[in-house]
């Protein structure tokens, strides 16, 4: 029994997670979110669909990705060791990879031909629409409008492996709008479609069954911390946009007291600018989006504001409402790097390391070359590589001033 | 009494079925809201649904987004539609009021907040679309204490245990969705809703309204004759949008759609 051991019985039975969390959603949608709850909760326990998953994991994923000693990057900066978790190496490119395979084992068991998903950067769009195209589902991706043309290369992967991609005009045209349209299509045709959400947000149970099938991250690198630093890290490092990979990562180290764990928010132009997707670290209210209560930015009005970040995947008003809670007992820190120091740490990363990073990886990245100088060289931090920055080439060369 | 239930009520002894227009505040700007709404009341309207626009309307189809879109590009806000339905009041005592919309801008509010001035203002009954009633534990008695009714929606795909609660906690009338889908989705199946209705009769007395689908007077007096109102939004909604550059013709607009459903809702009363 530790101080947090209370954070690793979360949620409650209705899915809160302390005031945060719940369902709250339209009455046409409870009975897909109960029969999802039943199905989850019936094979969680069950051996032979962990063995499925883990088979999955190893198999086709490439699981477990490496804990990479950044030696050259740690030296320049001074302090701390800083490790990569390397989830940029899974198939697909990201970590959302992790959560597609369960929850399609999930829509396949429970008898759906068809699921939706849907994505900012669309590395989620990507995942989901692979193990679709695996399993022999159909797939329909709901994305922003903004999203898609900043992430062609992404849309035209996901149309290769067979997926209908549906570019989302409402509203800001970004990742929270195409959540609207995807929970419209589930409404509509929830007798035959599985949602696979990308993140642990959204109502319960799906936060509590994305952070179990993300929480292979931290599991793994739990143990490579013993085995190849000796002893658990100082400190963990990960980007938080809806908070999946941050969530992946620390989950196992909740009761690690004396692990220190840094959550990372787009802070864009800067939080004190108010163009950011930063709702924890601008101590946003609490508020309902997407099926759950948790900090929000939304104007006095209560109508949700609008986000800018660099990177797609991180442009959410809301968070994950575990996150929120985090927040609040403080077992996490939650800061933000803005769009300036996150290109830096993305150069940088490149050229120290020959490792091109996402931009949402590069948040955590910008925060570890701030954490590492303030701490001594026997000291470890893992910073979670969430995924690879192939996708984002074309944001950073239109930067550079080129387009191909 | 309230408000609803005495409506319902003088509906129910005369055997009429209620008609319940849903607009959404502000669309196409504030200044008009109150006017249509007395429009409504002018066609035969027993209830008023009255939106309240919100950013992200996950249950609502194209046409409501798009009146929510307008409403808030002309910076309506929930204190705005509250002072609207203390404007209507102010010359219509009888007419029921019931906000609807999504929990986010009341949440901003503060519920006690919230409570206290929709009570100033008049209104009747709440129906937030993103709260079931099992996230309602806290806030009920608020609401209760300031006189406002809490509406809920039931699905078909609703369980029966689910149903059981909801009529539990639900007051004034219950609101039927009709299908699968958003608002001002595909047809309905007159048949199907009959069914579905059977059981809530045997535990529920409130009154059985069916919202989603109905468009026109023959799709509201088919349902007229299995449920105790219909709820028409998206084809009022449709016509504003079309008029939205000319306001003044939109109360005309809205009579001609109430007003056919009214007709047809009354030839065909009486079960």
């Amino acid at each position: 029994m530790t101080k947090f051991s209370d954070l690793t019985r979360m949620p409650d039975a209705q899915g809160h997670f302390g005031p945060h969390g719940g369902r709250f959603v339209s009455e046409t949608l409870s009975f897909a979110l109960e029969e999802l709850e039943k199905a989850y909760m019936s094979l969680r326990d069950d051996v032979d669909f962990q063995a499925e998953f883990d088979r999955d994991l190893a198999h086709y994923v490439g699981r477990p990705s490496p804990l990479y000693h950044a030696q050259r990057w740690s030296q320049q900066l001074g302090g701390a060791q800083i490790w990569l978790k390397r989830e940029d190496l899974n198939h697909t490119g990201a970590h959302k990879v992790n959560n597609t395979i369960g929850q399609a084992l999930l829509a396949k068991k429970s008898g759906k031909p068809r699921v939706i998903a849907e994505t900012g950067a669309g590395q989620h769009g990507v995942a989901t629409a692979t193990v679709a195209a695996r399993l022999g589902l159909k797939c329909e991706i709901y994305m922003g409008a903004e999203d898609v043309e900043r992430q062609k290369l992404n849309v035209y992967r996901m149309r290769l492996l067979g997926a209908e991609v549906h570019p989302v005009e409402s509203g800001s045209r970004t990742l929270k709008d195409a959540m609207n349209e995807a929970l419209r299509d589930w409404v509509t045709n929830v007798d035959d479609t599985f949602y696979i959400i990308g993140t642990v947000a959204g109502p319960h149970p799906y936060p509590a069954m994305v952070r179990d099938f993300t929480s292979v991250i931290g599991r793994e690198a739990r143990e490579q911390s013993f085995a190849q630093i000796g002893r658990l890290p100082d400190a963990l490092v990960a980007c938080v946009g809806g908070g999946s990979n941050a969530i992946g990562l620390f989950y196992p180290f909740l009761e690690d007291e004396d692990v220190a764990m840094y959550g990372v928010e787009a802070g864009g132009d800067g939080v004190e600018t108010g163009r950011h997707a930063a709702p924890l670290t601008a101590n946003a209210p609490s508020g309902v989006l997407h099926g759950n209560r948790t900090y929000l930015m939304s104007d006095e009005g209560g109508q949700v504001s609008d986000t800018h970040s660099i990177s797609a995947g991180l442009d959410y008003p809301g968070v994950g409402p575990e996150h929120a809670l985090w927040k609040d007992v403080g077992r996490v820190q939650y800061v933000a790097a803005n769009d300036d120091a996150v290109l830096a740490a993305f150069r940088e990363l490149t050229r120290v390391e020959g490792i091109m990073p996402a931009l949402e990886s590069a948040h955590a990245l910008a925060h570890a070359k701030v954490l590492a100088p303030t701490m001594r060289p026997d000291q470890h931090i893992i910073v979670n590589l969430s995924g690879r920055g192939d996708k984002d080439i074309h944001t950073v060369a239109k930067i550079d001033g080129l387009e191909f | 009494m309230n408000r609803i239930d005495k409506r319902f009520a003088a509906l129910k002894s005369q055997q009429r079925r209620a008609l319940i227009p849903y607009i959404t505040a502000g669309d196409p700007a504030p200044q008009h809201t109150v006017g249509f709404m007395h429009a409504c009341v002018e066609a035969g309207a027993d209830v008023l649904e009255l939106g309240v626009p919100f950013s992200d309307p996950m249950a609502d189809g194209p046409v409501i987004q798009k009146a929510c879109e307008r409403a808030l590009a002309k910076g309506t806000r929930l204190t705005d539609v509250l002072d609207m339905v203390a404007t209507f009041r102010a010359t219509d005592a009888e007419t029921p009021v019931v906000l609807m919309g999504y929990l986010n801008p009341v949440e901003r509010m503060g519920y006690e907040h919230f409570a206290r001035r929709a009570r100033e203002a008049g209104v009747d009954g709440v129906l937030m679309v993103d709260m079931p009633p099992e996230e309602m534990a806290e806030v009920a008695p608020l609401f209760s204490e300031h006189g406002l009714q809490s509406i809920f929606l039931l699905a078909p795909t609703t369980s029966p245990s689910r149903a059981a609660t909801i009529c539990r906690h639900g007051e004034g009338y219950l609101y039927y969705v009709s299908l699968k889908g958003v608002t001002g989705a595909a047809s309905l199946d007159v048949d199907a809703v009959e069914r579905q209705l059977a059981p809530l009769r045997e535990i529920t007395d409130l009154p059985l309204c069916v919202g989603f689908g109905i468009r026109d007077g023959d799709t509201a007096a088919a349902v007229g004759r299995v449920a105790d109102g219909v709820i028409v939004g998206s084809a009022l909604v449709s016509r504003i949008a079309e008029n939205a550059e000319t306001p003044e013709t939109i109360p005309a607009a809205l009579k001609a759609v109430l007003g056919d459903m009214r007709d047809a809702l009354d030839r065909s009363d009486g079960r």
